[in-house]
């Protein structure tokens, strides 16, 4: 599937946004060589180069001229179309372009097959060993054939049980290649508490970006025990996901918070002294919440509200749906339950007749089990998707809302600039290229999540399916 | 056979060889009488019998209100004629489901010693939630004709039964059957409920057989009743599985609308969903026949109990009969020596008021004699009764043994038959959503 081209937008001034500037778009030729370059690279300088440019993302828009600050800068982003960009080198940009370039150089071994100019040869590293990991991973169909170089699991849970309190810590397992990372495979353990810090600081340093959501801190349903198998379980398969998708994620992967949770040992020391050297960031990268109104919001990214709005609503309904139909099934089972054993007394009477009433009896004791596993399956595998994907919506909505702010930010700019007519035209041109740059990670992000949801949605259906299947199967086993 | 009006629907055809016509008398020992070829070839072998239609009509019951009732079409045809390749109008009248009963009725005191086959409910019972209890929904209507029919070919086919003359008339004689039926009398034979309990409890020397026939005949009345109970229950919960699903097609149709790549696929899965969910319907439907089947043996069991219960009735009227026989032997003992040996009125009085005369005394005796004799005389018929009744009884039990037995055995095997369809069907829709799911991406 390929990304969507961003339409031009109304607001965007004489430049379409082929025209912009696009740090990222660097020449192509530059482009073409630098993988077997970075991938072979293994000098300590180059490593530190790049990780220095992890660690201050947004600091170079800082240093535009004119630029202001509050516009959300996020990481060094990849190019949004497949189509030649012009290169105009704005002088505000120009410091940035260096350090940018050989980020770029990464960005392009990755693959991700998100739009990335198609002048890139991708050359494949060979991904850490394991087939096994691979094949816990859910690939996307684009994928096939690609490879990765970052594989991270969550597994083994484990109690911890200290004098203040008690909590479950979770094994994260990462293998990887690039060479942000000193090694080429971590171990550590990690609480939800962690995991929480680091979608917050996702959420801080892009804010541009659908940050995959968490599993609910507090499950209100029901009576809850923390530390109940199933719950573990559930929660665990939820954080596996959720750092699977940032790993896939050609940008969040990269994100300096990422890497310290994957790599550090203590986290906890991070943590604090992270604080003040991120909380500077996150300061500049925080919005002015509402003041601004929107002139007009392009078309596109009103449906997407309102696609989101309705898919919300249908994904509720359908998580209605299913809960109403296992309520049902646990009915039915629950006289299934009754009716074999009436066969079964029957047969206590009966002489000739004994055994094929037994047999019923059996048989519909086996439709008992399997429809009890069939039940279980849908409330483990199948419900907790669809609100997983409920919050993940709301994330969306979230990045949709920011961009609107952006939008209207970059608007009463516009006419703050058409009374001062001090600025000059790059002025807007910044404001404009951050809001394009928006709207193309949210279209690419769109473009990529619906493939993701499809192929999430036929995982789990055939899921269901086949759990459907496997039921009837054993009712097959009947006479 | 009379003639009558020519219908336009013809019956259905069932193949069975020419049947015997005879006249049944009440009790065993008179010879057959009127029979027309040989013994031993029930009915239906030589008469084909059904019930093919039901019809609704109004009129005037007895208390001269309007009613609707529902009649029934019996169309008979004797075999020979199709056998020759003529396909003959069949001779047909029609019936109401209360003159069935009738019929039953009678049989059952003619023929106390057969397990005499059951009817259709009279009302609907055992109905699980989307199913109508009222008799005249349409499936009902068809339900029952299907067991009236079930009914007069078992009849029929009884090799006791189907020579019942009453019984033939019922299938050919379109006026005035019911006088015939009243003329027999038999109504006066019936046994009262009170006798019949009083004998359950008084039977001194109960015959060991049919007291395992009585618990068994308990039984399975108990546990089929306990079967249809719970089977409608589990047909009830089933079909709102099924039903709800279909909210599923409904959704995915609101979902598709708003989906680009995904619409196609859903649109298609939600369509699978609808015709899941409308599968229920038929599934349901057969079921209903299983659970008939089921409902004929319960009331099967109903009519072996009362078989049973005759027997009671015989037993106790042979032990009373030998009571009152040993008793009054002892009257004439006494009366004849003059000794009163246990303390009686008799003693009482003749003590008080003085003996009788030796005149009284003779009068006294003659008559006990004769009451001995007539006594011993029905000690004699009723040991006589007893005895070929336990003895037509049981082979009449056996047959029954048998035909439960076959005849679950196949219900049995339909009801698994029934199930595996269900299920393959299942997996056809759910395979079928499952291609759709998985077109809705590439």
């Amino acid at each position: 599937m390929s990304v969507s081209t961003p339409k031009l937008l109304p607001s965007s001034g004489k430049k379409s946004i082929h025209d912009i500037f696009h740090p990222l778009s660097c020449e192509e030729a530059a482009l073409t060589t630098p993988s077997p370059e970075l991938q072979n690279t293994s000098s300590i300088g180059d490593k530190m180069a790049v990780k220095l440019l992890l660690l201050q993302p947004p600091e170079p828009r800082a240093h535009k001229q004119g630029d202001n600050g509050s516009l959300s800068q996020g990481q060094p982003e990849w190019v949004a179309t497949d189509q030649k960009q012009e290169l105009t080198l704005n002088t505000g940009f120009e410091m940035v372009k260096a350090l940018l370039h050989s980020l770029i150089m990464k960005q392009a071994e990755n693959k991700k097959d998100f739009g990335l100019p198609n002048g890139t040869p991708v050359d494949t590293s060979s991904p850490a060993s394991s087939s096994s990991l691979l094949n816990r991973l859910q690939l996307d169909d684009d994928l096939d054939g690609e490879t990765r170089d970052l594989f991270v699991t969550v597994d083994d849970p484990k109690k911890h049980v200290s004098t203040m309190e008690t909590y479950i810590t979770y094994r994260v397992t990462t293998k990887t290649t690039r060479t942000e990372f000193d090694l080429p495979e971590y171990s550590v353990r990690r609480r939800y508490q962690d995991f929480d810090w680091l979608r917050n600081k996702l959420e801080d340093t892009q804010p541009t970006h659908i940050i995959p959501p968490l599993p609910e801190k507090f499950v209100v349903k029901g009576v809850v025990d923390r530390f109940s198998e199933e719950f573990v379980e559930t929660r665990r398969k939820a954080l596996d996901k959720f750092l699977k998708r940032i790993a896939d994620h050609p940008v969040l992967s990269f994100n300096d918070n990422f890497n310290v949770f994957l790599s550090a040992k203590d986290l906890n020391s991070y943590k604090k002294q992270g604080m003040a050297l991120l909380s500077k960031m996150g300061e500049s990268v925080k919005y002015v919440t509402g003041g601004y109104k929107l002139r007009s919001r392009p078309l596109e990214f009103a449906a997407m509200g309102d696609y989101l709005d309705m898919f919300t609503q249908k994904l509720g309904t359908i998580d209605r749906i299913a809960q109403r139909i296992i309520k049902e099934q646990a009915e039915y089972l629950v006289e299934l339950r009754e009716y074999g054993p009436v066969y079964s007394s029957w047969a206590s009477a009966e002489g000739e007749l004994r055994e094929p009433l037994e047999g019923v009896s059996s048989c519909v004791a086996n439709c008992s089990t399997a429809l009890e596993e069939l039940t279980e399956d849908m409330n483990e595998e199948f419900l907790p998707v669809f609100r997983e994907y409920v919050l993940y919506i709301e994330s969306m909505k979230n990045v949709l809302k920011k961009r609107d702010q952006v939008q209207a930010e970059y608007e009463a700019k516009l006419e703050a600039v058409a009374f001062r007519k001090e600025e000059r035209a790059c002025v807007p041109t910044d404001v404009e290229k951050c809001q394009d740059r928006v709207e193309c990670f949210n279209a690419d992000l769109k473009a990529d999540w619906d493939r993701w949801q499809n192929n999430k949605r036929q995982d789990f259906r055939l899921l269901l399916t086949g759990m459907a299947d496997r039921n009837i199967q054993y009712y097959e086993k009947v006479g | 056979m009379r003639g009558s009006e020519i219908l336009e629907r013809m019956a259905d055809s069932r193949s069975e060889d020419v049947a015997v016509i005879g006249n049944t008398d009440l009790s065993a020992a008179d010879p057959h009488n009127n029979t027309m070829t040989e013994e031993g070839v029930p009915l239906l072998k030589t008469m084909e019998i059904s019930v093919s239609e039901a019809e609704k009509r109004t009129g005037k019951n007895a208390v001269s209100m309007q009613e609707v009732y529902t009649v029934y079409l019996i169309e008979t045809r004797p075999v020979n004629t199709i056998s020759e390749g003529l396909s003959a109008a069949p001779d047909s009248l029609w019936r109401r489901y209360s003159e069935f009963e009738l019929l039953r009725n009678y049989l059952l005191v003619t023929f106390p010693y057969i397990v005499v086959p059951p009817l259709p409910e009279k009302r609907a019972e055992f109905v699980w939630h989307k199913l109508s209890a009222d008799n005249m929904d349409p499936d009902f209507v068809e339900r029952r004709r299907i067991g009236l029919e079930n009914f007069l070919l078992r009849v029929a086919s009884h090799s006791v039964l189907s020579k019942d003359k009453i019984f033939y008339l019922f299938l050919t004689q379109d006026d005035g059957w019911k006088d015939v039926v009243y003329d027999t009398g038999f109504q006066a034979k019936a046994d009262s409920r009170l006798k019949a309990l009083n004998a359950t409890f008084r039977v001194k020397h109960p015959d060991k057989r049919y007291t395992e026939l009585k618990h068994y005949s308990d039984e399975l009345h108990s546990v089929i009743s306990q079967l249809l109970r719970v089977r409608a229950k589990v047909a009830d919960r089933l079909y709102g599985v099924y039903k709800v699903h279909g909210n599923y097609g409904r959704v995915f149709s609101e979902w598709s609308a708003i989906e680009r790549e995904m619409g196609d696929g859903l649109q298609s899965a939600g369509h699978h969903m609808d015709a899941y969910a409308a599968s229920v319907d038929d599934i349901l439907e057969e079921e209903e026949h299983y659970a008939d089947q089921l409902k004929e043996y319960l009331y099967y069991s109903e009519a072996l109990r009362a078989v049973c219960r005759k027997h009671e009735l015989i037993q106790y009227e042979l032990e009373m009969a030998a009571q009152d026989l040993v008793s009054k032997k002892q009257q004439r003992e006494e009366l004849a020596t003059g000794t009163v040996r246990t303390f009686s009125l008799k003693g009482m009085t003749s003590k008080l008021f003085g003996q009788e005369t030796p005149e009284q005394r003779e009068a006294k005796l003659k008559i006990l004699e004769q009451q001995i004799v007539e006594g011993e005389e029905l000690v004699k018929t009723s040991n006589a009764e007893c005895d070929e009744y336990v003895r037509n009884a049981w082979v009449d039990i056996d047959r029954f043994k048998e035909q439960k037995n076959q005849d679950l055995k196949e219900a049995l095997i339909s009801y698994a038959v029934m199930q595996i369809s269900m299920c393959k069907k299942g997996i056809q829709v759910w395979n079928n959503a499952k291609e759709c799911f998985s077109k809705m991406s590439h």
